[in-house]
């Protein structure tokens, strides 16, 4: 089972106790109304579904109940960073760089 | 039971029998009490806390005790506040008017869950036969509450003393968590 750390909590808990609410970063878009078709498809359904290092939103739905962000390896699904909900996202270059070593 | 915390407030029902009653571990029903959900923002905490009669905790899984009142930390913004049966309108009153406009959400959640007491030499031991969380005095003190998973079922645990722990668990999933917790007892019997 996967240890992962909550950042609200401040604590590591099994992986049962979390979900994941998939990829993170995806910004809605600002003005609806001019928003076009092809940009909503963008926004509700396109997904990078990346193998390697990805940026994740987790919650812990069965503790603090808090979204908050991961960068994972999704082949050997090693929690390389967490962050709250909110901070800029890392440099998800420099995770594979590193794990490339 | 008095150097437990919250011992006025979080009472075996007199009306119920021990769900379990061994020499190492028993298990309790706990007498109804006022529950509520509280959630606001970072400006409005201090002024809740005084509303209430105690300082809200800020620190992840602490608790904090007074008369009659207790203050559960259950997420960044949120909060369960505890009092007695009687004390639902006052407590509604105070962060009512102590608050007034600042965007806040109070909800009545008494009856959402049902709690047990567990206690015994055994008690942590009993519970982590259904709960991954490391319940040793170090990493867990007296006085840690955390939301969890029995099993299946999403529980609220919170240590009340070395040898002590408050289970809630919503009604409808009492059954099966208090239901667990006597089957897995029987080892001890057995032992």
């Amino acid at each position: 089972m996967l240890l992962i750390y909550c950042p609200y909590c401040e604590i590591e808990r099994a992986e049962t106790e979390f979900h994941c609410g998939g990829e993170a970063h995806i910004a809605r878009p600002s003005d609806p109304e001019k928003t076009t078709e092809d940009d909503w498809v963008e926004f509700l359904y396109m997904r990078s579904n990346t193998k390697g290092i990805a940026a994740e939103r987790w919650r812990h739905i069965h503790g603090c109940g808090r979204f908050f962000n991961a960068v994972r390896n999704t082949v050997s699904d090693e929690f390389l960073n967490i962050y709250k909900t909110g901070e800029a996202k890392p440099d998800l270059e420099a995770f594979a760089r590193e794990a490339g070593k | 039971m008095s150097d437990l915390l919250a011992s006025d407030l979080v009472t075996p029902d007199a009306g119920e029998a021990p769900l379990l009653g061994l020499a190492s571990v028993s298990i309790l029903k706990v007498a109804p009490l006022t529950r509520f959900s509280f959630r606001a923002r970072t400006a409005s905490v201090k002024k809740a806390g005084a509303a209430v009669g105690i300082p809200l905790p800020i620190k992840p899984l602490t608790s904090e005790t007074a008369t009659k009142r207790a203050a559960l930390w259950m997420g960044p913004d949120e909060w369960t506040l505890l009092a007695p049966e009687e004390d639902l309108q006052a407590v509604v009153t105070g962060i009512g008017s102590k608050l007034g406009s600042e965007p806040h959400a109070l909800v009545d959640v008494s009856d959402r869950s049902e709690a047990v007491i567990v206690t015994g030499e055994k008690a942590a031991w009993l519970l982590n036969t259904g709960i991954f969380v490391d319940l040793s005095q170090e990493a867990f003190p007296v006085g840690t509450v955390t939301r969890t998973v029995f099993h299946k079922a999403p529980v609220m645990i919170w240590r009340i003393g070395p040898d002590a722990f408050v289970v809630e668990a919503w009604g409808s999933f009492m059954d099966y968590v208090a239901g667990l917790l006597i089957q897995c007892a029987q080892e001890l019997e057995a032992a």
